[in-house]
């Protein structure tokens, strides 16, 4: 077993020195980040960068106000030189003498066969090779690939003032296939992204060969397209690509920092219907191998599976400590940060929506005009008023009851306390989809998403054609 | 010579004759304070630094570069990133366009990028910004919360330097002042932002910021959805820079050489109204991205790239410029000391044209006006060029703005927009980011609502 980051007698010094000017909690957050990425374009394996980072963020927490600092030097007198810092922003002067009691230290890490920081830099070069072979290979009209990949080990340890100590090792890898494809029209794009939380040999060639297909696949597939209506529709949403709405719709909605400060449309309906029956969505940490896995989340605690929306009853939002400390109840495992430079703040996991009872191919059999929405981009939300905006990069028209024309890329709008209520089936197809990134307030942490295929009564698609 | 400056010249001078290396480092301290409800709710501060290597290996049919980085200035970090980007160059494909970027003799423009009130301002009288803006904007009866009023502040050196004999040294400093805030009556809430930025806090104009977000939020109040029709849309000067650096992306020299531009094979085509002509100019020191060099250290200059709506030319970085034949046009960027250079713009703007935002409502007659734009990033497409993103404004009913519009979508092709540009406006606003915008008014664009 290797080292700590810091050792344990160093830790207490660091916490006691950061609550010496009074405060009722200090924490250390000690990471040790190694990343690798490389990018195969147009045949050339054009970057092939490797990058390491490690440092500690120090917090005090006194009532109401925090104090933090961070460095790059975990010496003993830089890491007590952040802490000074730390305090010195809390600034009050109790004149208490804090005792630290640390704890066991609880280790957790993630199981890998082969670390993709580590990897023979010549098998990942082949495997994106083989990613543009397979897909050139898918049609003729695919005029440029880009395949990247990627991925990072995150070593952290985590102690605070209530004694708690807990050391993880995060692993993820990450790879995309980026085509586009030429045709009368112009051009259009395609784009699939997999990864897990793990090691490089979760890149097996089948789901490789998978991913660029698909890729190339959607490309093509768009050069046929037509632009898509605008104004109110029914969409049906295939499953694993959905996830994103409840995300948008209603995720960012249920953090406990926006519900305690009343700038979410969820705050204070815990106990309410808030969405359709058919409704359960559930955050969890839990999932092995999701992207938006952890074993602890940024402040050491275990993640959770929390239920946020059962059968279209508000259950419960989501907590991080200092959330939950001022609620006076658990935390959820939901305090994540980008790295050591930050503060931590309520963030989500694995969001996703349970399987239904309907059949996914009755349910567009049963849409006589709408959208079906193949694949979703990214999204963003006003969780104040409850408007969002998700993009569909894949998207059909549905005409009796059939899939049929495929339409250009266009952005869908609509209301998350009125879109929830319009959930009107759900399929038991379930699937979590491609691996997120979930920027909130200038920090971007890994995410997953997941659902079966679904219909919305009505939702306003942004397209040119009327 | 700043000690940055110093320290990466002694790892250049380490580097044997042979070998071909770049060096891209940057130190700097920062603050970020959060205030709520009038006191304090975090307060951060940090000094950080970080370096970026990148090296050229030799091949037969060209180049390859191996890159590496380090969020630490500490010897042995930097050590073993050297020691990885040699041997990610092995890996690399050959590639005959591959190389640095050569001292060209242009003189970086002279401009000032500090503010010393940044350091000379006590962390007290920060503070005191974020409370004044936020009991502003308590303050005023139809607003019912702030989540957080936000002062920030940062001071950066940033040195590239090279065995080519590239020597850049920047320094700048900026301070933000932002709040959101949240007006409320019985038909609902709705959002506003205010946001400041200069480069020092001295410069910083609290009722401003304050006066921003009230009005933006307490003008929605009420807002419907609108009707879904073809009309002209009048775009408010935030949602014009948005637009405008959406574009600014297509007009990369690097998008374009790799043929994922809606301007590729255009140049010297006309692409948008004679109304429209572009511009991005760092040198002007006016717009926040305003730098005297680049991300390869060559000086920042001007760079006309549509004029009066003929597509006059693109921003290139070294490597790009060489694929195109052509040479650097000093526009090199990267984020931070972990990423790559590419091409890209820093100081967008539209040559101002005629009138302000009232007079160009007036003009329109009917239409609608978009204030802020959402979905910026999931609904635009500048390789395809479709255009569809969510927004809030206002319906335009006789020259007057009418009813406050959300939940509603515009939508074209960005081909088209440009082409139907049909007012630009002369009420140009500085804003953050790396786009100034005016009014300008687009024709034929559909919004989707009920």
């Amino acid at each position: 077993m290797r080292a700590d980051l810091v050792d344990s007698d160093l830790i207490e010094r660091v916490l006691r020195t950061a609550l010496r000017r009074g405060g009722d909690f200090a924490e250390i957050f000690v990471e040790d980040r190694g990343s690798r990425a490389a990018v195969l374009d147009q045949r050339r394996v054009e970057t092939l960068g490797s990058g390491h980072e490690r440092g500690a963020g120090i917090r005090v927490i006194a009532g109401a106000t925090t104090g933090f600092a961070h460095t790059a030097d975990l010496s003993e007198a830089g890491l007590l030189s952040a802490a000074e810092a730390a305090a010195t922003a809390v600034g009050e002067r109790d004149g208490r003498v804090h005792e630290i009691a640390l704890g066991a230290t609880q280790r957790h890490r993630t199981e890998v066969g082969e670390s993709p920081v580590s990897v023979d830099k010549e098998r990942v070069i082949e495997q994106l090779r083989r990613a543009d072979d397979v897909a050139r290979g898918a049609a003729g009209s695919i005029a440029q690939v880009q395949v990247s990949v990627g991925g990072s080990t995150r070593r952290l340890l985590i102690a605070n003032s209530n004694g708690l100590v807990v050391t993880d090792e995060q692993v993820r890898t990450r790879f995309a296939v980026a085509c586009v494809a030429e045709g009368d029209g112009g051009m259009q794009t395609g784009y699939r992204p997999f990864g897990a939380t793990g090691g490089y040999e979760l890149l097996t060639d089948d789901l490789i060969d998978e991913a660029a297909r698909a890729a190339a696949r959607q490309a093509v597939t768009k050069l046929g397209a037509r632009p898509a209506p605008s104004g109110d529709l029914p969409v049906v949403l295939a499953g694993g690509t959905g996830g994103i709405l409840f995300h948008e719709a209603c995720g960012h909605g249920l953090e406990a920092d926006a519900v305690a400060k009343e700038a979410s449309v969820y705050a204070g309906r815990r106990g309410e219907r808030v969405a359709s029956p058919l409704v359960t969505l559930v955050d969890d940490g839990t999932v092995a191998g999701e992207w938006g896995h952890v074993a602890v989340d940024d402040e050491g605690h275990a993640g959770t599976r929390t239920v946020l929306i059962e059968n279209g009853v508000l259950v419960d939002y989501m907590w991080d400590y200092l959330r939950a400390r001022s609620a006076g109840r658990g935390h959820s495992g939901n305090g994540r940060r980008q790295g050591y430079q930050y503060l931590p703040m309520v963030r989500m996991t694995n969001t996703f929506l349970l399987a239904g009872d309907s059949d996914a191919e009755e349910i567009v059999a049963q849409t006589p005009y709408g959208i079906y929405v193949a694949q979703l981009g990214g999204g963003q939300v006003n969780t104040t008023t409850g408007d969002f905006v998700f993009g569909a990069t894949s998207a059909f028209l549905i005409e009796g009851g059939r899939i049929t024309t495929p339409l250009r890329d266009c952005n869908l709008i609509g209301n998350g306390p009125t879109i929830l209520q319009r959930v009107d089936a759900v399929a038991g197809d379930f699937s979590m989809g491609g691996p997120g990134t979930c920027g909130k307030n200038g920090q971007q942490v890994p995410v997953g998403t997941g659902q079966p295929t679904l219909r919305l009564s009505a939702v306003t698609v942004g397209g040119t054609a009327t | 010579m700043s000690g940055l400056a110093e320290q990466v010249s002694e790892i250049l001078e380490r580097v044997g004759d042979d070998e071909v290396m770049e060096i891209y480092a940057s130190v700097g301290t920062e603050v970020e304070v959060k205030v709520y409800d009038g006191r304090v709710e975090s307060l951060s501060r940090a000094t950080s630094g970080g370096l970026g290597v990148r090296v050229l290996g030799a091949g037969v049919a060209g180049s390859r570069v191996g890159v590496a980085w380090t969020g630490s200035l500490d010897g042995d970090a930097i050590d073993r990133a050297i020691a990885e980007a040699r041997d990610n160059a092995r890996y690399a494909s050959e590639d005959e366009f591959m190389t640095f970027a050569r001292p060209d003799g242009v003189e970086s423009p002279g401009l000032e990028l500090t503010d010393p009130s940044v350091h000379s301002t006590s962390l007290d009288d920060k503070v005191a910004l974020a409370v004044a803006a936020e009991r502003l904007v308590r303050g005023d009866a139809r607003i019912r919360q702030v989540e957080s009023a936000d002062y920030s502040d940062y001071d950066v050196e940033t040195v590239v330097a090279s065995t080519y004999g590239v020597r850049a040294w920047t320094r700048r400093t900026g301070s933000f002042l932002s709040l959101e805030a949240i007006a409320s009556d019985e038909r609902g809430d709705q959002t506003g932002w205010g946001l400041q930025a200069t480069r020092g806090p001295v410069a910083l104009e609290p009722e401003r910021v304050a006066q921003d977000a009230i009005t933006r939020a307490t003008r929605l109040l009420g807002a419907v959805k609108p009707p879904s029709m073809r009309t002209t849309v009048v775009f408010s000067p935030r949602s014009t820079a948005t637009l405008l650096a959406i574009i600014g992306t297509a007009l990369s020299g690097d998008a374009v050489v790799r043929g994922r531009s809606i301007f590729a094979g255009r140049l010297g085509a006309q692409v948008a109204s004679r109304e429209v002509s572009v511009l991005d100019d760092p040198t002007d020191a006016r717009h926040f991205g305003a730098s005297r060099y680049d991300a390869e250290g060559l000086a920042c200059r001007r760079n006309v790239l549509i004029d009066q709506g003929r597509l006059a030319g693109f921003v290139y970085d070294t490597v790009s410029a060489r694929r195109a034949a052509t040479v650097s046009t000093g526009s090199a960027v990267r984020g931070g000391v972990a990423g790559y250079p590419s091409a890209g713009c820093r100081a967008l703007a539209l040559a101002a044209g005629t009138g302000d935002a009232d007079t160009i409502v007036r003009a329109v007659g009917d239409g609608v006006y978009v204030d802020s734009l959402s979905g910026v990033h999931s609904g635009v497409n500048p390789i395809s060029g479709d255009f569809s993103v969510g927004f809030t404004g206002f319906m335009i009913r006789g020259g007057e703005l009418a009813e406050p519009l959300r939940e509603a979508t515009v939508a074209s092709t960005l081909q088209r927009m440009l082409l139907d540009v049909v007012a630009v406006g002369s009420d140009v606003e500085w804003l953050p980011g790396i786009a100034a915008g005016q009014t300008i008014a687009i024709a034929g664009v559909s919004v989707g609502g009920r």
